[in-house]
């Protein structure tokens, strides 16, 4: 598990693997935003927090039909079905790959970007706590999401289509942990259910995701 | 015989009007595709048979 | 002679067949009794005026739109468990009545909250929650859609109904806790003594019950269709390999 675990990063990392890009697409929401909004200063950090936390999870969307159509493409699924891990594990292994991917780089990058939202001083460390806790939950059903669609010719939308509905609890609790924390309000409830989620999505999804891969490579 | 709807007829009127297409749009659909696949069936069968 | 002879297809095509015209009649007159009651024979509410006559759309078309999920849910709990056709066809029949109820639910309550509110749409959590469970169930149709292989359809749309219904759960926690909202408590329950009058409860029933028959005829209809198209699918595969 390790080791498809390193692979799926050096191959993730290596040039025309998709590293990167996520982050790019995230900077250039980010820029993209005040020029919808307007530049004041008073709007932008009141939405400051929700921005980050939508163009996150758009981010991490992209990268999402990445996760099990190469391995498709080329059989190496097959072999990773016969292989002796479980095909949970599998699942698992490349969902924390593309945490690390994408999930942990966002929440690293959030913060400063922050910076050109104007985003208050209270909210900092809210922002990187909450996308930290929250990310891996939208790894794992992403993950859950891919295999769904894995025999699927040009799935992306439809890939969206499915995981966005899925993504809906872990944003509420996401940007509502930050919203409470900026303003200095107790921030407990909806961080505790924040990773409640995170938690739960990778106690349960594994094994979705393997019954549905098993589906698939019928 | 309608009744009187005070200011918000229009309202009323429109919230009617909107479900009762849509009922009517889901029932034939439903009613078409149900046509159109018996005769898929019947041409089947007897292509089949004959 | 257990119950799941039932679901056999040849047997299902026969006992749904004398049924089909009674359940669209009994859906077209319970729908008709209780709207046309509802319409014109009901007083105004004091406060709401005429508007309270969007109830009976409104409340009815909710509560199938969530008891159509629900089916859906337990259709494809018995495919993954006791592999019937049938009841996977029938979670995919259930599929766009459903979707029609939540839209109906969804517009009405809409046309209602703007005399009532003095808005179209709130970010209430009921509101919201009806909203998720549209994007809900556009995905489980489209997966329905992309995928040729009827089996493989089913088994993956199962699982998504599974997850889903999990999922949709939690967002209707979520946005409860995310925003309190406008809309009234359960106005249909029984031990509260902040009901609805009698005067528009007895036609809100019949109009629900109409609702719900006419689910059932939309469903078996559809089901029928899906046998039948599976059917030609099955012909015609054995047509191109003679």
């Amino acid at each position: 598990m390790i080791a498809l675990l390193l692979r799926d990063l050096r191959l993730a990392t290596r040039a025309g693997g998709g590293f990167g890009l996520g982050l790019v697409f995230f900077l250039i929401v980010v820029v993209l935003v005040p020029f919808g909004v307007g530049p004041e200063t008073a709007v932008l950090s009141k939405i400051a927090s929700g921005i980050l936390w939508v163009a996150a999870l758009l981010a991490a969307l992209l990268s999402l039909d990445r996760i099990f159509a190469l391995d498709h493409e080329d059989g190496a699924l097959t072999l990773l079905a016969t292989a002796p891990i479980p095909l949970e594990m599998v699942g698992v292994a490349k969902a924390i790959a593309h945490w690390l991917t994408t999930g942990l780089p966002l929440s690293i990058a959030a913060p400063i970007l922050g910076v050109l939202l104007q985003l208050q001083s209270s909210a900092y460390v809210f922002v990187a706590m909450t996308l930290l806790l929250g990310t891996p939950a939208l790894s794992m059903i992403g993950t859950f999401g891919a295999a769904l669609t894995v025999g699927i010719r040009r799935g992306g939308l439809l890939l969206s289509l499915l995981v966005l509905p899925l993504y809906v609890p872990t944003l509420i609790f996401g940007a509502e942990a930050v919203r409470r924390g900026a303003q200095g309000l107790d921030a407990t409830t909806p961080l505790l259910m924040l990773g409640g989620i995170t938690a739960g999505s990778f106690a349960l999804l594994p094994f979705a995701t393997a019954a549905v891969l098993r589906i698939n490579l019928r | 015989m309608i009744p009187d709807l005070g200011k918000y007829a229009a309202e009323v009127g429109l919230a009617y009007a909107v479900s009762l297409v849509l009922l009517a749009a889901i029932v034939g659909l439903s009613w078409r595709q149900s046509v159109i696949q018996r005769a898929a069936l019947d041409a089947a069968e007897a292509r089949k048979n004959g | 002679m257990s119950l799941w002879e039932y679901a056999n297809p040849k047997r299902f095509m026969s006992w749904t067949a004398p049924v089909l015209p009674w359940a669209f009649g009994l859906a077209g007159l319970c729908l008709v009794t209780g709207l046309i009651w509802g319409f014109f024979f009901t007083p105004d509410d004091y406060r709401q005026g005429s508007t309270v006559k969007i109830i009976y759309l409104h409340v009815p078309s909710a509560l199938m739109a969530i008891n159509a999920w629900i089916m859906m849910l337990v259709a494809s709990l018995i495919w993954l468990v006791r592999r019937h056709h049938v009841s996977a066809l029938a979670a995919k029949a259930a599929a766009p009545v459903g979707i029609t109820m939540t839209l109906i639910a969804l517009m009405t309550g809409a046309i209602w909250g703007q005399p009532m509110w003095g808005t179209y749409w709130a970010w209430d959590p009921r509101l919201t929650s009806f909203l998720i469970l549209f994007l809900f169930y556009l995905g489980y149709m489209a997966l329905w859609a992309a995928i040729d292989d009827p089996d493989t359809a089913a088994d993956l749309t199962s699982v998504l109904c599974m997850v889903g219904s999990v999922f949709a759960l939690l967002s209707r926690y979520a946005v409860n806790f995310w925003n309190q909202g406008l809309h009234q408590g359960a106005s249909l329950s029984l031990d509260k003594e902040e009901n609805v009058a009698d005067v528009f409860f007895q036609p809100l029933l019949l109009s629900i019950a109409g609702f719900v028959l006419l689910f059932f005829a939309l469903v078996l209809l559809r089901t029928r269709t899906e046998i039948r198209s599976r059917r030609v699918r099955a012909l015609q595969m054995r047509e191109s390999r003679s």
